[in-house]
């Protein structure tokens, strides 16, 4: 092979773009000629220079917001018919107001699962994106801050490193349409999204579902709605909310 | 470049509102299924938007504009791959601002294609350097400038492999082009990075 043949194929070579026997061609041809192991190697470090994730950019959270804006998400569904009418039809049977009361409760679980559902997907996106966190830090006091104008609530931000969960950073999310507070924890290697936004639907004492294989604690605290979702297991989970509520307790010192 | 670096007018962004209200929303399983599908590769298609324009003002449009189109026709992707998908919707999106700016631009991108297959053999030119030299790493600021002083095939050519991972099949189906030509303008373009980037050591960034 001559050095203008090799040329092309040691791009390919470098990109893992070779079949077997190619790549072995290539490979003799640069064991054989220093010149072109020379540009290998320099093209190698060029490679690893610029695909080291220094020269992507990120986009702004005002343009993620315009991108977002374009798909409505899935606004609050309305109650359907059939909805409509198994309330109706147990309110023949009770009080009328008893009867509102169930279409309510048809209505609301109807959205909460909805929510639950958007959240995995956030989850989801979050760890596919290499987006993990918008500010990355360990420091409670640099997280906390962040949050500042760009969201109306101050979600509570304390780092459980000395209870095993490491604060890794926090990050500007979407859910139902609304921006809120995703903070990112680590358990040894899973990741917890705890999602938080103005609300207090859930009250104390916490729901749990799971969704896709993905756990999601709910619960309220100071007219905060908190979710956690995350892989690991329903136990630590909850332990990771004991963990939070106490640490964020008026009086916890945090 | 061949590009006026002026801010974009803002009627682009008015541009934007009646496409948007030609866009299906009122299946919200399908709007999801976009943002799923869509939404993780912001950052890839605003880096490349990036490299593409030069300017963050322009590439935010860039990427918005993208974004709606990718939103109206999402229904023809099937099962085909999305991340090429966008970044060949976002290059239309990218080439018709050049075509916006300039009429000629369009013609110069094009004819600068051609020139890079019918000049294959000056890729060796970076060879003469001598054997003696080292190639070190440079601070990502200084690679940056590098790239964008590529011209624009050679440049978004690099940006999809290098920076934005993508494969040869893949950056083929981006730019519209056989794998051949993918192949035949990576190696230019990092042949004449190389020759760059020799030349930018040892200066002051």
């Amino acid at each position: 092979m001559t050095c203008n043949e090799a040329e092309v194929l040691l791009h390919a070579l470098l990109d893992d773009e070779l079949d077997a026997g190619h790549a072995r061609d290539a490979e003799a041809h640069t064991a054989a000629c220093p010149r072109c192991a020379a540009e290998l190697r320099e093209y190698r470090v060029m490679h690893a220079a610029m695909s080291s994730g220094e020269l992507r950019y990120v986009a702004p959270a005002s343009l993620r917001a315009r991108v977002n804006a374009m798909v409505p998400a899935a606004a609050p569904r309305a109650p359907n018919r059939r909805m409509l009418f198994k309330g109706f039809a147990l309110g023949s049977m009770l009080s009328a107001a008893a009867a509102a009361s169930i279409v309510i409760t048809v209505i609301r679980s109807d959205q909460d699962q909805m929510i639950t559902g958007e959240l995995v997907s956030a989850h989801l996106r979050s760890l596919q994106a290499e987006h993990l966190t918008d500010v990355q830090t360990s420091d409670q006091h640099t997280v906390k801050p962040w949050f500042n104008g760009r969201l109306d609530v101050a979600p509570p931000v304390v780092d459980l490193t000395a209870q095993g969960f490491t604060l890794v950073g926090g990050r500007l999310d979407y859910v139902d349409g609304r921006p809120v507070a995703a903070i990112v924890y680590r358990r040894s290697n899973h990741v917890i999204n705890l999602f938080v936004a103005q609300g207090s639907s859930f009250g104390h004492g916490a729901k749990f579902r799971t969704v896709q294989g993905f756990n999601v604690k709910l619960w309220s605290e100071q007219g905060l709605n908190f979710w956690a979702v995350s892989d690991i297991n329903a136990g630590e989970l909850q332990e990771f909310e004991d963990k939070f509520e106490a640490a964020t307790r008026p009086g916890a010192g945090a | 470049m061949m590009l006026a670096r002026r801010r974009p007018d803002r009627t682009q962004a008015a541009e934007c509102a009646p496409m948007a209200a030609g866009i299906d929303n009122s299946d919200p399983d399908r709007a999801r299924r976009f943002r799923d599908a869509a939404l993780p590769h912001l950052d890839a298609v605003y880096t490349l938007a990036n490299y593409l324009l030069h300017n963050t003002a322009d590439a935010e449009d860039a990427v918005q504009e993208c974004y709606l189109r990718a939103l109206r026709h999402f229904d023809t992707l099937r099962n085909s791959d999305i991340k090429p998908w966008l970044f060949a919707i976002l290059r239309n999106v990218c080439r018709a601002e050049y075509a916006r700016r300039s009429g000629v631009v369009l013609h110069v991108v094009g004819a600068e294609a051609d020139n890079s297959e019918a000049t294959v053999p000056l890729w060796r030119e970076a060879q003469d350097s001598p054997e003696t030299e080292v190639l070190r790493e440079l601070d990502a600021k200084t690679i940056r400038r590098l790239v964008a002083a590529l011209p624009d095939s050679f440049r978004e050519a690099i940006v999809l492999r290098e920076i934005n991972d993508l494969s040869y099949r893949e950056i083929a189906e981006v730019i519209g082009a056989p794998v051949g030509t993918v192949m035949s303008r990576l190696a230019r373009a990092r042949s004449m990075l190389r020759t760059a980037w020799l030349a930018a050591e040892g200066q002051p960034t």
